[in-house]
């Protein structure tokens, strides 16, 4: 378990322990989070999962793939943090881990 | 007219039942929603029951749309195993089976495909599989494994990515084809022989206009698979994979709209307002494409649940989207947005022999579907350029050292 705060584009804060070996995009489909629409259901096709992971956690989040680098080129309102969340497994080392979401996924 | 205490009643707890259901609690609705489905587990993934989960990468619990709890904590009474009889529109009543009956404010039908079946002599015997469901699967996976055959009967998505899974595991895969190619209704030529070939480089073998007379079994089990050339081929399990039928006969039988789907509008509404339809099971309007189409995919089936959800609780209804559906096969990972109707050309862009390119399918220089493969530059792009209606240059599509945003921009 880890806990992880979602936080909405319009600032609603969502703190809730996710299962260490999901994605953080599960964690937040799980919870009926809104703002992550995962319509790929975690299969890395269709940046709808983008999320802004502070610089802070960039070392234990872990490195983008390619595909998800090409992916994410393509989404809106993309910056330097934005991640797949999809592309990220909870492990224990990412207790406390703060994601924001973009003001749209499309 | 949103009605935020409404009772809403699901049937169907799939992957679009089980979304609205969701949708439903995020966009505020408060009245009680009744969730009824006949498989025994709660809402999950299906598309991974072909890839992932096959070979071993995913579990049960990683497929779940939502941990069981969550049902209770959010006031959903899933009722799972049951099955409806019958809807009474006067009454706005279900039968149900079992369990008596339930009455609804609104009801959303969200009863999905099944699979076609084939009718051949031996289509009952043991080990004929399809695959639909988490138990379908689970069938398939124990007839897998090094040494054993599979006969697939239908080359497309499904057939074509149960072989890649089955060569993963280690089994010998054949694919049977009525038509004179893989993926005949729903991909181009191009796109077919470039997934034969890269098929038959791992392994697996292909039968092409080959019809099928029967299935021959010993003890009550499949042994063989008859070819109407009167050949005969030796396997230990057979994938029946072409093609599914919507389960629209309760919407029928109460006298909704149907037309190979239950025919719903933007606000997946079916011919009466307090009755929605969502998912595979709907024939639904294509704006895009000036025309209604049954779709099935899960990005369609979450759509439709966000229209449904929005209708309900007077949210904001979701953006219009292309169509989009996708497949993974090895290392390949193939998106596909919108639908070639009406297109005239194709162009594509890319190298093939790389396994890294495109098709785009064009009206004109207008673009209506792009398959792309192991290109994500050129799905995102040409899904946004059929949703905006932008026209491209052919020639710069064409030319792959000018980046798809710069296409894009025109």
């Amino acid at each position: 378990m880890a806990k992880i705060t979602y936080i909405e584009h319009d600032g609603t804060e969502h703190t809730v322990d996710v299962k260490t070996g999901l994605s953080v995009m599960e964690g937040a489909i799980k919870h009926n989070i809104p703002g992550i629409d995962a319509d790929c259901g975690g299969a890395c096709a269709c940046a709808t999962c983008h999320v802004y992971v502070d610089e802070a956690w960039a070392s234990k989040t872990g490195e983008k793939s390619a595909m998800e680098e090409s992916m994410l080129d393509f989404a809106e309102n993309v910056e330097p943090s934005s991640r797949l969340s999809c592309q990220i497994k909870v492990t224990d080392e990412l207790e406390g881990l703060t994601v924001r979401m973009p003001e749209s996924q499309h | 007219m949103a009605d935020p205490k409404a009772k809403v009643v699901i049937l169907g707890a799939g992957h679009a039942g089980g979304s609205a259901a969701a949708f439903l609690r995020q966009y505020g609705h408060e009245g009680p929603i009744v969730l009824i489905g006949d498989e025994p587990i709660a809402p999950y993934q299906r598309p991974p029951l072909s890839k992932a989960w096959l070979k071993g990468e995913a579990d049960a619990s990683s497929l779940a749309l939502k941990d069981d709890a969550w049902y209770a904590e959010n006031d959903c009474d899933l009722r799972l195993g049951v099955t409806a009889l019958s809807i009474n529109r006067g009454s706005k009543t279900v039968l149900l089976s079992p369990g008596g009956a339930v009455t609804y404010d609104y009801l959303i039908i969200a009863t999905g495909a099944r699979a076609r079946k084939l009718p051949i002599p031996g289509a009952d015997l043991d080990g004929v599989l399809e695959l639909r469901t988490a138990a379908d699967a689970e069938q398939l996976k124990g007839a897998l494994g090094p040494g054993k055959r599979l006969a697939i009967i239908g080359g497309g998505y499904i057939g074509l990515e149960a072989a890649a899974s089955a060569r993963a595991l280690g089994a010998w895969a054949l694919i049977i084809e009525r038509e004179s190619r893989i993926l005949a209704r729903v991909a181009c030529k191009e796109l077919s022989s470039f997934f034969q070939d890269y098929h038959q480089a791992r392994g697996v073998n292909f039968e092409l206009s080959a019809g099928v007379d029967a299935l021959e079994g010993e003890d009550g089990k499949v042994r063989r698979v008859k070819l109407s050339d009167g050949r005969v081929i030796q396997c230990d399990a057979v994938l029946v994979g072409v093609g599914a039928l919507p389960n629209e006969e309760l919407a029928r039988d109460a006298g909704l709209d149907c037309a190979n789907g239950v025919v719903v509008d933007l606000q997946a509404r079916t011919s009466d307002p307090s009755v929605f339809a969502i998912g595979d099971v709907t024939h639904r309007p294509l704006p895009l494409y000036d025309r209604q189409f049954r779709l099935e995919s899960v990005p369609n089936a979450l759509e439709q649940a966000k229209q449904v959800a929005s209708a309900i609780t007077g949210h904001a209804p979701p953006n219009p989207e292309a169509p989009w559906f996708w497949s993974d096969q090895y290392d390949l990972k193939l998106q596909i947005a919108g639908i070639p109707f009406d297109a005239d050309s194709i162009i594509i862009r890319g190298d093939r022999a790389a396994a890294r390119f495109a098709i785009f399918h064009l009206k004109g220089d207008q673009v209506q579907a792009v398959e792309a493969v192991n290109a994500p530059p050129e799905f995102m792009m040409g899904k946004s350029l059929i949703l905006n209606r932008k026209p491209v240059s052919r020639e710069r599509l064409a030319d792959s050292s000018i980046s798809m945003k710069e296409v894009a921009a025109g």
